[in-house]
């Protein structure tokens, strides 16, 4: 398990190093960034000036060993557009995107596994094909629609819940469903599909020719067994919860971390671009290190050698 | 004699619509009385599983029964309450089924599984039910039970695995064990163990066992009463003995004639002809890389393998899971390379070779795999599947086609079946099939890959003929895989037996099989079962006498 | 290994896979449904022009606002008009080719790149597999749409600069799935016979394993078609997509957001088409799916 562990971490470090490279590499795709610091119409002598302080004239090896080891230890570089630490900046955004992401997660899970479990129990079911249905139709409403109508329905005609803003709990209900909905239909897939897988397996075969009673194959002998791939798949959805929140934060103009991503967009201000990016990264990188962890932790195949 | 356990009477089983016929098991009636092992014995389809399973209320939804009565205990199972019927399993009556890998939940400790058996059925202490779990373990005769206790099934053979299913089902001394072919997976001294441990258990536990299988031997060994089953319906029945040695039916008469002999029946000498394959010092070892789960280590998978085949012999090679057979293979038709040594194709070394070197001697040495349903591309005509080897090496297309045809009533199918697709071939058919792609390329030597292992046994001994003619037909040299001793002794001129990637014993059938050397082939041999069954000569009884359904009279 | 016992094999004469195929297909509703929306949207998209009588484009500050017929709009507008008074038909089925478009191009992109990847790494396993795999794993980090935001903000929003982005992030599913399907098939022993019979490598990839991973890697295409098409949809809707002008049913909602309070219609109208579109091509994807089922094996 040790071993496993160390294996699984290195992989992590290696996967977290190319993807800061790229996010790092962004900021020189179109061009010369002192320029684009600078604006179109500045003099070649404000771009020497710039390029002279934030260093842009050394070699491209050197400023990314230069920015990495100021990630590492905390310091992302400064924002262009308000000259304040993009660490300061981000760090103050960040709790509300990883909220709503846990909240979006838990609704997602909490819809999905029961869901895909009766599904599976019984296939053709009544049940199995409203859980279909649901899957089916959820994957094709596009997310950023789906949370306007439902500010339009709640908010507007009905007058529940509020529109925007991230002031009280209240204000996360939309959100939360807006995000956690898209991540459903593929949870409870996988556990409709796991379960059945399992419920043919010659152990549970064996578990009814013991007489066992039904509560006990489906929960202790099926579902500890399919819910394994749905732990992988929901570290994953989770990452891309966060990477997506972009969407359903400019919607709700909830004041988080995509919010700004947005900002800063229009804003041309890339290093905190950079650093959004490499964030977000490195919690999805987080979360599927630890979803494989969990996993070797329950499968004995993995953790005992 | 005392009240039956088990008494089936006239049960129907009903198959869904479409299917090749209306019932998967038709009027049967059998019983099992208090430690008698009544064997099931028939070929693939022929609703001996389906009988088991409907006795055990595990039946898959499309199937079921629709008349009769399965009285166990004195109650009628198909009319029992399911939650009723479910009460008795395990506790009453216990099933061991084929596939031992995948039998045992591999989340949770074999211990506590077995010990859910008390859980579930009984009010034992948890200090009580762990000391009965390890007395069961004992009794299977696993070594070590409290190491056992805490294992996982990963963690055991599928030997172990399979006694834990068995002291699993011993658990609660229920009064009927089923056992749906609980041998078929393991290698034969497994087997052995295993059919003598419920030989043994039958005695201590007083259970009567029904015991489904598709192998006469295993059939001659350990039954008191056999059952013959074709297509849902018993064809005979009656003492062991009785049915083995002096079959009625036709159809029982037609499986123990298509049982392989122990002996050649014709011997052959080929020491005038020439040698046409000879490996030499031939080794190969795996370095098996540590993954993220394993630590790395080293198999000698071949060690120092030296042999020749003359022209128009076959040669067996003979040898349990594990012995380097298949790897030998591999490294013959080249899959993988050869570490040392040298394989000698009429003289050249291609042992060597790169693979742009090897091309045009890689149609001397061709090969039938054991899967017929994994050996042919499924999305490709036949047609084209046989002209695949003459056109990889330039040969004109309608040469090629020609012979395609030819090929195909050569091993007797119809030669329009080059049009279809795989699908629309049995078993038996697709491996003659895989014979014709072979022989496309003419080669020299052909290798069976345990190339009649998956066919029932019917099937087995037609391909088995046709093997044989085709190879004194073209002067073929085969290397016959297989881990199947009567089907090595009925066909191969001489054997190799292997063992841990070294050959232990050579000689011819007679030799090897009569007055073998090594402790290993002894080992296997004596583990062979029925060995003191005399396979009738089927054409020296009297004629069968039917009634007009084909039922004995 | 047998899960139940065995039920006898369903018998008539065996048609060919091709054909039992087409039988599957006929009596899969799924697939018959959304094939026929997805049908309709594609003839609306190629005959664009000669459905709407206006052009996409047109502003007119007379006619601003109008509401579809079924709202008590005129004929002539039958979906009403947009803040800028353009028709919305026009507008809807125009954009109909761009999310086409885009669904198709990028999906072939990523497919080329993906299917590629991932059956090399299936058939090659080891050092080829441990690259292929790292690569997936870099890409999944990787946050899709703050990356094409990125670089669209960078290069300016066109089709082809949406295209591209898209087509090179969207991979992965390709990957991954075709690299588990080649590793079975590479596994069989017809992969084993071909090599025997002297079969070179590209015709095997071509001609054993590539047919059959065939329906795997349609499926995949069908998801990424439709993943494709919502993507672009909300990034011309965060005002990062296509530039307007140009009718994308993401920027129609975008442009309707502003009216939310007063013109439902407007992000309703564009919503369902983007709903029905993806819908379609999942319930298509999903019906190949089940069509292509492996058969060969009883």
């Amino acid at each position: 398990m040790l071993l496993f562990t160390l294996k699984r971490f290195g992989l992590a470090i290696c996967v977290a190093l190319t993807v800061s490279a790229i996010s790092f590499g962004l900021l020189y795709m179109a061009g010369d960034p002192a320029v684009a610091i600078a604006g179109e119409n500045a003099s070649s002598v404000d771009i020497a000036a710039i390029t002279a302080q934030y260093g842009f004239d050394r070699p491209l090896l050197v400023q990314y060993a230069d920015w990495l080891g100021g990630a590492l230890t905390g310091d992302l570089g400064r924002s262009w557009y308000f000259d304040l630490p993009v660490t300061q900046i981000v760090t103050d955004r960040l709790g509300v995107t990883v909220t709503l992401g846990a909240l979006a997660i838990s609704f997602a899970l909490i819809l999905a596994i029961p869901m895909g479990v009766a599904a599976a129990v019984r296939p053709n079911s009544l049940i199995d094909r409203a859980a279909l249905f649901l899957s089916v139709v959820g994957q094709a409403i596009p997310s950023f629609w789906f949370g306007l109508i439902l500010i339009v329905v709640f908010s507007i005609k009905l007058g529940l819940v509020p529109a925007s803003g991230s002031a009280s709990w209240k204000h996360f209900i939309l959100p939360t469903v807006v995000l956690g909905y898209y991540a459903t239909p593929a949870i409870m897939r996988l556990t409709r599909a796991g379960m059945l897988e399992v419920l043919s397996a010659d152990y549970i075969r064996t578990a009814r020719a013991k007489g066992l009673d039904t509560r006990k194959i489906l929960f202790k002998h099926a579902l500890r067994n399919a819910i394994i791939p749905v732990i992988s798949l929901a570290a994953v959805q989770m990452g891309f919860m966060l990477g997506g929140s972009i969407v359903v934060e400019s919607i709700f103009a909830l004041h988080g971390a995509g919010y700004l991503a947005w900002e800063s967009i229009s804003r041309n201000d890339l290093p905190v671009m950079q650093a959004l990016i490499l964030v977000f990264s490195m919690f999805y990188i987080l979360f599927t290190f630890l979803a494989d962890l969990l996993n070797a932790w329950m499968d004995p195949r993995l953790r005992v050698g | 004699m005392t009240d039956p356990i088990l008494s089936i009477r006239n049960l129907t089983v009903d198959l869904p619509r479409g299917a090749d016929r209306p019932h998967a098991v038709e009027a049967l009636t059998l019983q099992v009385q208090p430690r008698e092992i009544v064997c099931i014995v028939g070929e693939s389809g022929s609703g001996k599983s389906i009988t088991a399973f409907t006795t055990m209320g595990l039946l898959p939804k499309a199937l079921t029964p629709s008349s009769g009565e399965v009285l166990f205990e004195g109650r009628d199972l198909l009319t029992l309450p399911a939650a009723e019927h479910a009460k008795l399993r395990g506790r009453r009556m216990a099933m061991i089924f084929q596939e031992p890998m995948s039998a045992l939940n591999p989340c949770y400790t074999v211990g506590d599984q077995i010990e859910e058996m008390f859980e579930q059925h009984t009010t034992l202490s948890k200090a009580e039910r762990r000391a009965r779990t390890l007395h069961l373990l004992d009794e299977v005769q696993l070594p070590d039970p409290p190491r056992i206790y805490e294992s996982y099934p990963h963690q055991l053979s599928g030997g172990q695995r399979q006694r834990i299913v068995i002291a699993m089902a011993l658990a609660l001394d229920p009064a009927l064990l089923i056992a749906d072919e609980p041998t078929t997976a393991l290698d034969l001294s497994t087997q052995a163990q295993i059919l003598h441990l419920l030989k043994d258990l039958r005695e201590k536990h007083s259970a009567g066992i029904l015991f489904v299988t598709h192998d006469f031997d295993v059939v001659a060994e350990i039954a008191d009463r056999v059952v013959v089953m074709k297509q849902g319906r018993i064809v005979e029945q009656g003492p062991a003995e009785e049915v083995l040695t002096r079959p009625r039916h036709p159809y029982t008469r037609l499986l123990i004639d298509a049982v392989p002999r122990r002996s050649r029946a014709v011997g052959q000498d080929l020491s005038r002809s020439p040698e046409i394959l000879r490996v030499a010092g031939l080794d190969k070892t795996y370095h098996i890389r540590g993954t993220m789960f394993r630590p790395a280590r080293t198999v000698h998978a071949c060690r120092d393998i030296e042999f020749g085949v003359r022209r128009g012999e076959t040669l067996g090679i003979v040898g349990e899971s594990g012995s380097g057979k298949s790897t030998l293979v591999k490294c013959l038709i080249r899959l993988e390379d050869p570490d040392n040594g040298a394989v000698w194709v009429e003289g050249t070394n291609i042992a060597g070779y790169s693979r742009r070197a090897l091309h045009p001697y890689r149609k001397d040495i061709q090969i039938v795999f054991q899967d017929p349903y994994g050996s042919l591309n499924p999305r490709r005509t036949i047609g084209d599947q046989l002209a695949e080897g003459p056109t990889n090496f330039g040969e004109p297309r309608a040469k090629v086609m020609a012979r395609a045809r030819e090929l195909m009533r050569i091993v007797r199918l119809e030669p329009e079946a080059l049009n279809r697709y795989p699908n629309q071939f049995s078993g038996g058919q697709r491996q003659r099939i895989c014979i014709a792609r072979a022989l496309m390329v003419e080669p020299k030597v052909l290798i069976a890959d345990e190339a009649v292992s998956a066919l029932d046994v019917s099937v087995q001994k037609e391909v088995l003929k046709l093997l044989n003619e085709i190879r004194d037909r073209m002067g073929l040299t085969v290397l016959f895989i297989t881990h199947d001793l009567r089907v090595a002794a009925q066909v191969c001129d001489r054997l190799i037996v292997m063992q841990k990637g070294e050959i232990v014993e050579r000689g011819t059938v007679d030799e090897v099989f009569g007055t073998p050397k090594h402790a290993y082939t002894q080992k296997l041999l004596a583990a062979q079962p029925g060995q003191a069954w005399e396979v009738p000569d089927i054409a020296s009884l009297p004629p069968a006498r039917l009634d007009a359904m084909g039922g004995l009279i | 290994m047998t899960h139940t016992p065995p039920v006898p094999p369903v018998r008539e004469v065996q048609p060919s896979p091709r054909q039992m195929m087409l039988r599957r297909a006929l009596r899969h509703r799924g697939l018959l449904f959304g094939g026929a929306v997805m049908l309709v949207i594609l003839l609306i998209a190629i005959f664009a022009p000669l459905l709407s009588q206006h052009s996409p484009y047109a502003q007119s500050l007379m006619a601003r606002m109008k509401p579809p017929v079924f709202l008590g709009g005129e004929a002539t507008h039958w979906l009403g008009t947009d803040a800028l008074g353009r028709d919305y038909w026009s507008r809807l089925a125009h954009g109909a080719r761009v999310s086409l478009m885009i669904g198709l191009f990028a999906a072939t992109i990523s497919a080329l790149i993906g299917s590629t990847l991932g059956i090399l790494a299936g058939y090659f396993g080891g050092r080829v597999d441990m690259a292929v795999t790292f690569l997936i794993n870099v890409r999944l980090a990787m946050p899709v749409v703050l990356v094409a935001l990125a670089v669209v903000a960078l290069f300016g929003g066109s089709l082809t600069v949406v295209v591209t982005v898209l087509g090179l992030l969207l991979w992965d599913r390709f990957a991954v799935v075709l690299r588990a399907a080649t590793m079975q098939v590479r596994k069989l022993e017809y992969v084993a016979a071909a090599e025997v019979l002297g079969a070179s490598l590209p015709r095997i990839l071509w001609k054993d394993i590539l047919p059959n991973v065939m329906n795997h890697l349609i499926v995949i295409f069908t998801l990424e078609m439709a993943h494709a098409i919502i993507l672009e949809a909300a990034l011309s809707f965060l005002g990062l997509g296509v530039q307007p002008p140009t009718p994308s049913w993401g920027l129609m909602i975008s442009e309707g957001k502003e009216m939310l309070l007063f013109e439902p219609w407007l992000i309703t109208i564009p919503g369902v088409a983007l709903f029905l579109l993806v819908l379609s091509i999942n319930m298509l994807g999903d019906g190949i799916r089940d069509v292509t089922a492996p058969e060969g094996r009883n």
